[in-house]
């Protein structure tokens, strides 16, 4: 008795499945189907066009907003898994007093409401009078980002074996060195998996940016934003296709790498197993 | 043992140094402001007051508080309507078929959210998708003004917080054992029984994480209401931006993001206790 037969779906349970699934589709594929349209109303489709992927590829604003949210999403995406990654390993090997209350701390950004982790930088970089700008941008995406590659990290070290480690510090090896040797290899793919998670969330933050970003720095969802206030193109729409493109293109690639890793990782095994 | 480990406090430095100064820096600071006294735009004397507190319990900005929980209570009892059988049924899946519908939803995720949003506009509006179809069927004469009402800013906020109710409730659903249905069924209970007593009372911390993880960021999501709610709606989010952007009156935006701070942590705090359980399920 394991239960197989409970977990049989019924025909209702397929069709609720497929119409929540369209629903959530609807929005984008509607977006995708009005990049072409002729018309640059979004009511009816008046014939096929590429006039707004022209238009946008002039539209040096909306490139180099483009431009500053890839530079922050990579930047802040990096440093942010050097700090998330050194420190879930870190916390799993001290045992301060402070250990829990700082955990508790650098996950906070995740439980705060956006807007107020927003106002609260914003009021904070313009008392240590930090210009406002990439500067201000970055430390604030670097904020909500640490959490998000901490807890990928330290929910792959929970189902970790410690001797691993321990055995390689009994063999002589430094602590850097068993981190290095040892413990990054194991935890790799939560560290990619977090910074993939943390870089979806950067370039997708409109209300932290909002309060942050000064007057001269814009980013792609801040421009999108002012944007759909005031009037929009159609030029929005191929922006939304060729972001849609490209992230389908990273995500091919990366459960590429995943596999190729799988099996690369598989053929030392059986190597091993032979010797 | 003691000694060794003690050679790991380097990797934990960068957390400390940067979570003390960028997040709890800020925080404190948070606070702080909110005992302070505003002094025109931008500038703050630092003589102890509890009037931003006070201004709070104002008719004008109470109502806004009303008007947000509400709204943030619409959406989220929508969310778990339409979330919950969609990670129960999610669960029952095959192996391959939970893969795929996982992707399938985190797919969305990829798209900018306000993209997304914008896509309702062209569904929602007076010539949009949505009055064409409903028109072409014969349901309606005249179009429906949907966009920049209510019902518009409901569906943005459900839209765009379904994905963590649905991840929530899955991954407690998935842990289910369903093998006590079966039992519960072959000892004569009813299909709908056998559901109430058993898989939804085992789900529940995962809905109860879901409600959370929905409810918080619905009252915060402002330009949700902006974009979709014509700026009809006032959300207590709208309300701290404009003190800090346009109005300048800092101390008493910090004193509602206080306010709101505290509310969200009474909320995770009442979770824990209810369902004993340390970390919310789906985000980790």
């Amino acid at each position: 008795m394991n239960g197989n037969r409970m977990k049989k779906n019924s025909k209702f349970a397929g069709f609720y499945l497929g119409l929540i699934f369209f629903l959530m589709y609807l929005p984008i594929g509607v977006v995708v189907a009005f990049s072409f349209n002729e018309s640059k109303l979004p009511v009816r489709f008046t014939g096929f066009s590429l006039q707004w992927y022209e238009k946008l590829f002039h539209n040096s604003a909306m490139l180099e907003a483009l431009g500053n949210s890839l530079i922050l999403g990579v930047l802040s995406c990096l440093i942010s898994a050097v700090i998330g990654t050194l420190g879930a390993v870190g916390l799993a090997r001290i045992h301060w007093k402070t250990k829990g209350v700082m955990e508790y701390i650098s996950i906070l950004p995740l439980m705060t409401p956006e807007i107020i982790l927003g106002m609260v930088l914003m009021a904070f970089f313009y008392m240590l009078n930090l210009p406002f700008g990439m500067l201000t941008l970055l430390i604030g995406h670097t904020v909500f980002c640490v959490p998000y590659i901490l807890m990928e990290v330290k929910a792959r070290l929970a189902g970790m074996d410690p001797a691993l480690e321990e055995a390689a510090r009994d063999l002589g090896a430094s602590p850097f060195r068993a981190f290095r040797d040892i413990t990054l290899p194991l935890i790799m793919p939560a560290v990619l998996s977090g910074s993939l998670l943390a870089f979806a969330m950067s370039m997708d933050d409109v209300v932290i940016s909002i309060f942050i970003n000064g007057p001269k720095v814009s980013t792609l969802p801040i421009k999108v934003y002012t944007q759909l206030k005031t009037g929009v193109t159609p030029e929005i729409n191929a922006l939304c296709t060729i972001m849609l493109a490209v992230t389908l293109t990273v995500l091919v690639l990366y459960s590429l790498i995943r596999r190729i890793g799988r099996i690369g990782r598989k053929r030392k095994d059986s190597a091993a197993d032979f010797q | 043992m003691r000694r060794r480990r003690s050679g790991s406090v380097w990797m934990i430095l960068p957390l400390y140094i940067f979570t003390l100064i960028f997040v709890a820096g800020p925080l404190i600071y948070m606070v702080a402001l909110s005992f302070a006294t505003a002094n025109e735009v931008h500038g703050v004397d630092w003589i102890f007051t509890l009037d931003n507190y006070k201004k709070i319990l104002e008719p004008v900005y109470l109502d806004t508080f009303v008007q947000s929980f509400q709204l943030a209570l619409t959406s989220t009892a929508i969310n778990c309507l339409v979330g919950y059988p969609f990670g129960y049924f999610m669960a029952k899946m095959s192996e391959s078929g939970k893969k795929k519908a996982m992707l399938f939803l985190m797919l969305p995720f990829w798209v900018n959210s306000l993209i997304r949003l914008y896509g309702w506009i062209i569904i929602l509006q007076k010539k949009g998708l949505l009055n064409y179809l409903l028109q072409s069927l014969g349901i309606i004469d005249k179009p429906l003004s949907i966009l920049y009402s209510y019902p518009a800013i409901v569906v943005g906020m459900v839209y765009a917080l379904l994905p963590f109710m649905i991840l929530s409730v899955y991954s407690s659903a998935e842990k289910l054992d369903w093998s006590l249905i079966e039992a519960a069924r072959d000892l004569g209970a009813s299909r709908t029984k056998a559901f109430w007593t058993i898989s939804f009372r085992l789900t529940v911390p995962g809905l109860l994480s879901g409600i959370i993880l929905t409810f918080i960021p619905s009252m915060g999501l402002f330009f949700i209401a902006d974009i979709l709610g014509g700026n009809k709606i006032v959300l207590v989010g709208s309300l701290i931006q404009e003190q800090m952007t346009r109005v300048g009156n800092w101390p008493f935006a910090a004193a509602m993001a206080v306010v709101m701070m505290v509310l969200t942590t009474i909320m995770i705090a009442l979770y824990r206790k209810i369902t004993n359980v340390k970390e919310l399920e789906g985000i980790g």
